[in-house]
């Protein structure tokens, strides 16, 4: 398989689920930056505290799309609180695994995701631990990477 | 379309080694019948790339490929120079990692490396810029005869000329422009070239230097006397056969092939320039004849590749050897394209062997794969919302 990617990671790559934008989203979320080669962008659409639906649109390698479009199938249709709890790890078994150089792109999918929600709590006024927020640290390697919240 | 990162054997280089792999397999440093008969043939490959490159063929050696040969060449020539207190080298920003970490070595070691910047999008660098900046101590000059990912063509010649008038050792790397352009080491006036056979229809693991008759040269590899006591190990005869048929024939076919090849890659360039936002990398015309090399924005190089793949296309993002790191490579950057435009790089190479439809196919499906990524990707979306 290309680059060690496995048949699940080039599936979502080839075949990415919830690709899209929303012009009347409740939450977006942007994270990553273009001189690192990987950006993406989460949208939710969010009913009684339900996720029913969510799109994206990255910027970035295969396994940047692949996890994006995971990360979305993971938390589509569940309730928002439980988006919070999604793990970079989560994605990656979801996936099938990354090769190492690329756990990054997993990282970023989780941030993503959260910055969506965290502006969708910001536009609701929705009380929130500004510690759920805080960066996540350790597995994005990239070094030179900027983090952005919302958009 | 990635005959940069390596070509099929052509069939003469595979006729040519069959018989080493056979009959043939004495050890050509054995006296006896078996081993001269080795021996004769190593020395045929020997005459017959020393002609290709107008050479004496005591001036080839015969090494594992293009990277021993730049390890070669550049350490022999510093050292050389240590010992007479010169210590600057001169290279470009754009050379291959073979010659680049080598440097970076001397310079640990407390060489005084100095690396020329390239032109903005073309890559090339002139005369003038290596004359401004040689100095009195200068060891060796270092420039790669056309580069590796964006084609470009460098002005060895009047590099040569100069560094000959002041005695200055001049290498160049010519792994990417052996067997694809004429190479008369006179006339370019290097002490040192590098080649590699598999950049030519020859096998892989063999290359060759070419070190002018008096210019400084150590063995990397000891423990024996072959190749003049420059490299100890026992030749690897079917290897060097067939890149020496390799060459000779790339040498007696160029002007047909390349005049072929010329025509395909224009049709390639005028087609990836009407994509929106597109940037030709590389000179236009002093370029590789089958090298297409452009960034697209918006995009990520890797997911291009990969789909491109997906439609029975083999291109690279770049250079094959840095395929797996994250950083856009040295030679973009080196040209001046911002990190996020040269994320999305896109290198075609083309050989002999490319056909027509190829080329129809390839020009089909590439704007339609830019397009979808361009579809998916917020950077694209910022481009639009922005305008200019």
């Amino acid at each position: 398989m290309a680059m060690g990617y496995s048949e699940k990671v080039m599936d979502h790559f080839i075949h990415p689920r919830n690709v899209g934008e929303m012009t009347d989203a409740d939450g977006v979320g942007e994270v990553g930056s273009a001189q690192c080669g990987d950006i993406m962008k989460v949208y939710l659409r969010v009913e009684n505290g339900i996720l029913t639906d969510v799109k994206f649109k990255t910027f970035g390698c295969a396994s940047a799309i692949a996890t994006s479009s995971m990360a979305t199938e993971l938390i589509k249709g569940k309730p928002l609180a439980q988006a919070l709890e999604l793990t970079n790890k989560a994605v990656v078994e979801a996936l099938d695994g990354l090769p190492s150089v690329k756990l990054h792109c997993s990282v970023l999918a989780e941030e993503a995701v959260k910055a969506a929600v965290k502006d969708y709590y910001d536009r609701n006024g929705v009380d929130y631990d500004p510690a759920l927020f805080a960066e996540t640290d350790g597995e994005h390697t990239h070094g030179h990477s900027s983090f952005v919240n919302g958009v | 379309m990635d005959n940069a990162a390596t070509t099929c054997m052509s069939a003469a280089a595979k006729a040519a080694m069959l018989p080493y792999l056979d009959e043939i397999y004495g050890n050509p440093s054995s006296l006896h019948a078996w081993g001269q008969a080795a021996s004769a043939a190593l020395q045929t490959a020997r005459e017959q790339i020393a002609l290709c490159v107008n050479a004496d063929p005591k001036e080839i050696y015969f090494t594992s490929g293009g990277s021993e040969a730049d390890n070669q060449a550049i350490l022999s020539a510093a050292y050389a120079g240590a010992v007479k207190g010169r210590k600057h080298i001169l290279s470009t920003t754009i050379e291959h990692h073979a010659v680049l970490q080598t440097l970076e070595a001397l310079a640990k070691e407390g060489f005084a490396v100095e690396l020329l910047p390239v032109a903005p999008g073309t890559g090339t660098v002139t005369a003038a810029q290596v004359e401004n900046a040689l100095r009195e101590d200068t060891a060796l000059v270092t420039v790669m005869t056309a580069n590796n990912e964006i084609g470009t063509v460098l002005p060895i010649a009047e590099i040569g000329k100069l560094c000959r008038a002041r005695k200055i050792l001049f290498h160049s790397d010519a792994v990417q422009a052996a067997g694809h352009m004429p190479l008369d080491v006179k006339a370019l006036g290097v002490d040192y070239l590098s080649i590699s056979g598999h950049k030519f229809h020859g096998p892989k693991g063999v290359g060759a230097l070419y070190c002018r008759r008096g210019a400084p040269l150590r063995a990397l590899l000891l423990g024996g006397a072959q190749e003049r006591s420059r490299r100890a190990g026992t030749e690897n005869l079917p290897a060097i056969a067939g890149m020496a048929a390799a060459l000779t024939e790339a040498a007696a076919e160029m002007e047909t092939v390349n005049s072929r090849i010329q025509g395909l890659r224009e049709q390639l360039i005028a087609g990836l320039r009407k994509i929106e936002r597109s940037h030709l990398n590389g000179d236009p015309v002093r370029r590789l004849p089958g090298n297409v090399h452009f960034c697209f924005e918006g995009l990520e190089g890797e997911a291009l590749l990969l789909l491109l793949d997906a439609k029975g296309i083999a291109a690279s993002s770049g250079s094959a050897c840095t395929s797996g790191s994250l950083d856009p490579s040295h030679v973009l950057l080196g040209i001046g394209r911002p990190h996020e435009i040269a994320h999305g790089s896109l290198r075609l190479s083309l050989s002999r062997y490319t056909t027509q439809a190829e080329i129809d196919h390839a020009l089909r499906e590439i704007p339609r794969v830019v397009d979808y990524l361009r579809q998916i990707s917020p950077v694209w979306e910022a481009i639009m919302k922005e305008g200019k």
